[in-house]
């Protein structure tokens, strides 16, 4: 195709914009790793925080700095590098705003840290009011998701510049997919927007003495359930777009692809409430209502999928593949390019049951707040969208310093993926189990005064610490790969790979670009799925509640 | 375009082989439904045995 | 836009399963009451002593309801009103709780008995207690420093 062939490189302008994204990304995963080991070694009970370092604080920091910052930074990164690749170089004024963008969100993150370094801000990312955090930490919280929305305007400028000089024809595929993820992120975001801005801001500050609880938790949700899909959503553009080329085969379908992104859109955003199923003050019939909202948005999923399976399939047997599963023989098991981003797609199997039977109604009563949903998060987003990550990392780094992923690297991150698969399958597995037997999440070690349950939970718990262990060794080799390729990889020219749809004739319809369109039925399902819910908790409100600072 | 020709599938005369190629395919996915399934139920189950 | 005859059928066997479970989890929560807690009465936290009936915390029978006994927690950072109490076997009991300060959670480990309680809100649920043993009451929803300390039981006995 002929776009494709015009820029084979993305400009080292654009490459500088992402690195400072990827630096920022790779440094949160250092803290927020060394944040998981240390909390894994705490609630096995053999180890305890030296003096003054809070358990609460520390997960505070795991959750903060790998859930919003690598996740945010590497994504940005990413859909940058991936926009300036398939649409073309940024302008200067694109590449300023993302500058700007770069910046802000970096400030927000250095704010928020230094309140939770201070042990200001012991409430984990999602909040927790009537628990009050320092106006300061969510002042930092707010400037790394208005510095993602103006990283999300270049993309969409960008877009709108791709539009008007290719009238009528269809955008790339990586570029129409970084954009719905874009969309998707803005539209959810005014969420966690409205309630830090609109209530847990004047709160901490004092100019208003209480705070609704229920509408301040379902406006996180709001936020909260989407967030998992700006995380998966990028990993999806890999798995569809990157890895047929990385394989040597065909995209199975590009205008299924699309197809699926646009209900991603769609149906990621109507579902928060599925995450406060055990709560007061909501309707079940609403909550109902959220939870087949949510199974729809499981049917892209079972679709992509699909797509998965038919690219390598199609692929091996274009190699001459035979039999029921001999194409499985020809995929590329020595490049880590694939092999990383595969065991992410693996990983996705049992975590997409996991979130099934979270999402099922009255059968989360099960599983709420217990280690199962952190078993269940580590394998969507700590396994298959990290993997993926970082296997896109293994090529796109270089790519944008100039340098290649040497042999001996390569080897070394086919060591780093497996050596995240055994740690993983030990403490997910793990957690699953005891969660199914009680064991909650978010809890420092406790005997529970002596109970006969909490001592079933125990070898769990060890067993939690000894696969937490392994994955920070994944940790320091991902850390040293990163360094490797950013700094000390022999100079050269490795391949920014973008695949091609396995039938170019067949063109995805038009109305796939209409976003009026989509945005406007993303808009009213929203309202649907959301504006009696909201009526209730404001007429039907409690007293609200005044701060506390319990840690 | 030659190359829709070299494309195994659409077509709706090559279905014999257009089945027999994704059969691998039809497989995987079908074992991915079963693992859903015995995941879901056995969840339910636990939900069901207790009170 | 083209799909694969493979895929139709997938798709189809997909949402099949997902419509299988949905009516499963909805009749069970529609015509057989297995809903979710989600009570919608609320209360004063600061006034949470005063008002019953969580101002007399514990097991209580009662007479002409659908359940035998309500039983009433109070919690609050980080402890539970009663610390301990026991149910007879094959007590249908409305359990009602709330809290006096942050959110915690209620959960009764190895039962389904698990919700969120808010400060201003009512949480409920009923249960029959139909096996014998003793459960572990634990918070599951982070509170503050003292979050993993904060626990209950509740003896099942003949």
């Amino acid at each position: 195709m002929l776009t494709d062939a015009i820029k084979l490189k993305v400009d080292r302008r654009d490459g500088k914009l992402a690195m400072a994204h990827f630096y920022v990304a790779f440094i949160a995963l250092a803290i927020g790793g060394l944040a998981g080991l240390l909390q894994v070694l705490v609630r096995s009970g053999k180890f305890e925080l030296p003096a003054g370092i809070g358990y609460y604080q520390i997960l505070t920091v795991h959750g903060v700095v790998l859930g919003l910052v690598l996740t945010t930074f590497f994504i940005m990164g990413f859909q940058i590098s991936a926009v300036s690749k398939t649409s073309g170089t940024l302008t200067n004024r694109q590449r300023v705003t993302g500058w700007i963008g770069f910046w802000v969100m970096t400030l927000g993150t250095v704010i928020a840290a230094v309140m939770i370094l201070l042990n200001e801000a012991s409430v984990l990312y999602t909040f927790y009011a009537p628990l009050q955090a320092h106006a300061l930490y969510y002042i930092g919280l707010t400037l790394v998701v208005v510095g993602s929305w103006i990283d999300g305007a270049v993309i969409i400028m960008k877009y709108v510049e791709w539009r008007k000089k290719n009238p009528g024809k269809q955008s790339p595929l990586l570029t129409f997919m970084a954009l719905v993820n874009t969309f998707m992120w803005i539209v959810a975001t005014i969420g966690v927007a409205a309630t830090v801005l609109l209530q847990l801001l004047p709160w901490s500050l004092g100019l208003v003495e209480t705070v609704n609880v229920g509408v301040s938790r379902t406006l996180f949700w709001y936020f909260g359930h989407p967030l998992v899909y700006f995380w998966l959503l990028p990993a999806y553009m890999a798995w569809y777009a990157i890895i047929p080329k990385i394989i040597g085969g065909k995209i199975f379908s590009d205008s299924l692809a699309r197809l699926s992104f646009i209900l991603f859109l769609l149906f990621s955003i109507p579902v928060g409430i599925h995450h406060q199923l055990l709560e007061p003050g909501i309707d079940p019939a609403w909550k109902f209502i959220q939870v087949i909202l949510t199974f729809l948005v499981i049917i892209p999923s079972l679709m992509t999928a699909f797509s998965l399976f038919a690219t390598f399939e199609s692929f091996g047997r274009s190699k001459g593949a035979k039999g029921l599963f001999g194409w499985i023989k020809k995929l590329p098991w020595g490049d880590a390019r694939f092999v990383v981003p595969f065991i992410g797609m693996l990983a996705f199997i049992p975590a997409g049951a996991g979130g099934i039977v979270n999402a099922s109604h009255q059968m989360n009563q099960v599983v709420h707040n217990t280690i199962w949903v952190t078993g269940h998060f580590h394998l969507t987003v700590a396994t298959a969208v990290v993997l993926t990550f970082f296997g896109v990392a293994y090529w796109l780094i270089p790519h944008l310093t100039g340098r290649v992923l040497t042999k001996k690297m390569n080897k070394l991150a086919i060591i780093q993926g497996i050596t995240w698969t055994v740690g993983m399958t030990f403490m997910s597995s793990a957690m699953h189990a005891a969660g199914l037997l009680g064991a909650p999440r978010r809890s420092a070690f406790s005997e529970y005064g002596g109970a006969a349950q909490a001592a079933e939970w125990i070898p769990y718990q060890i067993a939690q610490a000894v696969g937490g262990s392994i994955l920070f060794i994944g940790i320091i080799l991902m850390l040293y790969i990163f360094i490797n390729l950013a700094f000390f990889a022999p100079k050269g020219e490795q391949e920014f790979p973008v695949g091609e749809a396995a039938n170019p004739a067949e063109k995805a319809p038009m109305v796939f670009e209409n976003w009026k369109l989509w945005i406007g039925i993303t808009v009213l399902l929203i309202l649907f799925a959301y504006t009696v819910p909201f009526i209730d908790l404001i007429q039907n409100a409690p007293p609200g509640s005044k701060g506390f600072k319990l840690w | 375009m030659a190359k829709t020709e070299l494309s195994n599938k659409t077509e709706t005369k090559t279905e014999v082989e257009d089945s027999s190629s994704l059969k691998g395919t039809l497989t995987s996915v079908f074992l991915l439904g079963l693992f859903l399934v015995i995941t879901w139920v056995g969840v339910y189950s636990l939900f069901l045995s207790r009170f | 836009m083209h799909m694969h005859k493979f895929e139709k059928i997938w798709l189809t066997f997909g949402v099949a399963m997902l419509l299988v479970f949905l009516t499963v989890i909805g009749v069970s929560a529609f015509y057989l009451g297995n809903q979710p807690p989600s009570c919608l009465a609320t209360i004063d936290p600061e006034k949470v002593d005063t008002t019953a009936p969580f101002n007399e915390p514990g097991l209580k029978k009662v007479e002409g309801k659908d359940w035998d006994y309500e039983l009433v927690f109070v919690a609050s950072a980080f402890s539970y009103s009663p610390g301990a109490v026991e149910v007879p076997l094959g007590a249908k009991v409305k359990v009602i709780a709330t809290t006096k300060d942050v959110i915690h959670g209620f959960e009764v480990a190895g039962t389904n008995i698990n919700m969120m309680l808010e400060p201003g809100y009512i949480s409920e649920h009923i249960a029959t207690f139909d096996k014998e043993g003793e459960y572990l009451i634990l918070c599951n929803e982070y509170c503050g420093v003292g979050h993993h300390m904060m626990t209950s039981k509740i003896e099942v006995v003949k």
